[in-house]
C-alpha cells in the first residue's frame, strides 16, 4: 500500500487521485502506524519550508519517515518534499531536513540570469542522468514535466538523476537508494507524469 | 529551456461548457470533464475553468465538476470566476484546483490578493485583467469588460505583483472576439512591468496569431484561447508543432 504523508501543507486531492488513476491503492494518512505499515511512502508539500519542515518534526512523522526510509522502504518526496529529504535549506534562514540526501536547499535566484522569472514554473524538459534511474524506465530524455518552485537543490550531485536548464542547471531529481525525491509535480505532468509514479510503484 | 504554454479557457455555466462548442467526434462536448481530456491528451498545457454560473446551485455544481476534472486531469487546472474571498480560493483549493484566478474580486477588495497570496503562496494566484484603451491609456475594465473601473492597467498590474500574484493574465477587451491577432502593443507594456509570467488572452485567431505572439514578445510565458480552440479551428498539437518549427519551445505530446 502506498500512503501519502499528510502533515497538514496542502492539499493532496489531485495527487490521491493520480495514484486511483494508474490502479495503486493508495491513502493519506498523517497517523504514523499507518505510515509505519506502508510499502513505500510518498512525502508531499507546498509552501515554505521552515513551516513544513516543523510541522513533520514536531508531530514526530519525521522520525518515522526517516526510520522507514532506513529500513529500506521505498520513498518519494515531491517538490518542497523532495526539498525536505535534504540535510538542510537556506530558505529564510537556515532549517535542518530529514537528512536523506545529502545537500542543501539554495535559491534558484543566486544561479540563474536575473532576466529569467522566479519562480521557475511552467513545463520544461528533464535531461536524465545515464544509467537512467528506474523511476525514469518510461521516460524518454527531453520529456517535459511540470515545475513550480524557487529553490533548488545543490552540492547533490552523486544524487542527481535529473536536471533542468533554467538559465542553469537544475537539479530536477535525485536518488539515493531507496529515497527518491522529484522537485517537479509528477502529479501535474500529465501521461509523463504517471508514468513516473507508475514507475515508482513497481519498484 | 521552459516552454510556452498553450492554454485553453472553458467556461462552464450550470455545469456544462458554454459559448460555442463545436466538435465532431466527441461524444459531449459540453461536458467539461470529456472536453478537458481531450484538450489533455492533445497536448494543452494547462486549462482555465471559469465559472460564469450566478446561482449558488450552479457554484455547487461546478465544484463537482471541478472535483470529477481534477481526478481525470493530471495538468495544471486554473480556476476564476466568482472569486471574492478567501472561503471561494479555499472552495476550489480543496476540488483540486491548483491556481485561483481573481478579476472583479480583487477590484472590490484589492486586499484579497495579498491575503491569498500569503495563505496559498504567489505561485497559487493569478491577476486576471480585462483591459481596454480608453483615451489613449490602457484602463481595468469590472464586470466581464462592461464596467470602467478608472484604474489604469499598468499600475494595477504592478500593484497586484507587489500583493503577490503569481501570474498575469492579460486580456484585451480592443482585440477580443477579433480573431485578427493579440494585442501586442498592450502586451509588450504589461510585459515591460511584470516581473511575474505573463499569459497573453484575447485576439488569437489562427496558428500563425501564436507564432507572432511568442516572436514578437519573447517575455509573454502562455497564449489563452477558447472559441478557436472549441470550434477546432485550431488543433492544439498543429499549433505545437508550428511553434517548434519556428524554434519557439513547446511540449510536444506524443500521441
Amino acid at each position: 500500500m502506498v500512503v501519502i504523508v499528510d502533515y497538514g501543507v496542502g492539499n493532496l486531492y489531485s495527487l490521491k487521485s493520480s495514484f486511483k488513476a494508474i490502479g495503486v491503492e493508495v491513502v493519506t494518512s498523517g497517523d504514523k502506524e499507518v505510515i509505519k505499515k506502508a510499502d513505500k511512502i510518498i512525502l508531499p508539500g507546498v509552501g515554505a519550508f521552515e513551516d513544513a519542515a516543523n510541522k513533520l518534526f514536531s508531530s514526530g512523522l519525521a522520525d518515522v519517515v526517516i526510520e522507514r526510509a532506513n529500513s529500506g522502504v521505498n520513498l518519494m518526496g515531491i517538490c518542497l518534499g523532495m526539498q525536505l529529504l535534504f540535510d538542510k535549506s537556506l530558505e529564510y534562514g537556515e532549517h535542518r531536513g530529514l537528512g536523506l540526501i545529502k545537500g542543501e536547499i539554495r535559491p534558484i535566484s543566486s544561479v540563474i540570469p536575473n532576466t529569467l522569472k522566479v519562480p521557475h514554473i511552467g513545463w520544461n524538459a528533464l535531461n536524465l542522468k545515464k544509467p537512467k534511474s528506474e523511476i525514469f524506465k518510461y521516460l524518454s530524455d527531453g520529456d517535459c514535466v511540470y515545475f513550480v518552485h524557487s529553490f533548488y537543490g545543490a552540492d547533490c550531485n552523486d544524487a542527481v538523476i535529473a536536471t533542468t536548464e533554467y538559465g542553469a542547471e537544475l537539479t530536477a531529481a535525485v536518488q539515493k537508494g531507496n529515497v527518491y525525491g522529484c522537485q517537479f509535480h509528477p502529479e501535474k505532468s500529465g501521461s509523463v507524469g504517471l508514468s513516473i509514479l507508475k514507475a515508482f510503484c513497481e519498484l | 529551456m521552459i516552454t510556452k504554454r498553450i492554454i485553453p479557457c472553458l467556461d462552464v455555466m450550470n455545469g456544462r461548457v458554454v459559448k460555442g462548442v463545436n466538435f465532431k467526434g466527441l461524444s459531449d462536448v459540453s461536458s467539461p470533464v470529456t472536453l478537458g481530456k481531450y484538450y489533455s491528451d492533445n497536448g494543452a498545457d494547462e486549462l482555465v475553468f471559469y465559472d460564469i454560473t450566478a446561482s449558488s446551485d450552479g457554484r455547487a455544481l461546478f465544484t463537482d465538476i471541478l472535483k470529477e476534472v481534477a481526478s481525470t486531469i493530471f495538468i495544471p487546472l486554473t480556476v476564476g470566476g466568482g472569486i471574492n474571498s478567501l472561503d471561494d480560493f479555499d472552495r476550489v483549493l480543496k476540488c483540486g484546483a491548483d491556481k485561483v484566478s481573481v478579476n472583479s474580486g480583487a477590484i472590490k477588495n484589492p486586499d484579497l490578493i495579498y491575503q491569498a497570496a500569503k495563505r496559498y503562496g504567489d505561485q497559487c494566484v493569478v491577476l486576471s485583467v480585462d483591459a481596454k484603451r480608453v483615451d489613449g491609456k490602457f484602463r481595468v475594465f469590472a464586470k466581464g469588460g462592461r464596467v470602467d473601473t478608472g484604474l489604469d492597467a499598468i499600475e494595477w498590474i504592478k500593484r497586484g505583483i507587489d500583493n503577490g500574484a503569481g501570474e498575469i493574465v492579460l486580456n484585451s477587451i480592443d482585440t477580443d472576439g477579433v480573431k485578427n491577432g493579440f494585442d501586442l502593443e498592450m502586451l509588450g507594456a504589461v510585459c515591460d512591468v511584470a516581473s511575474v509570467p505573463v499569459i497573453a488572452s484575447g485576439g488569437a485567431g489562427n496558428i500563425s496569431d501564436f507564432v507572432t505572439l511568442f516572436k514578437t514578445l519573447p517575455k509573454v510565458d502562455a497564449g489563452l484561447a477558447a472559441s478557436i480552440f472549441h470550434f477546432g479551428e485550431v488543433k492544439i498539437s498543429d499549433l505545437k508543432n508550428e511553434l517548434y518549427k519556428n524554434g519557439i519551445p513547446t511540449r510536444i505530446v506524443k500521441e
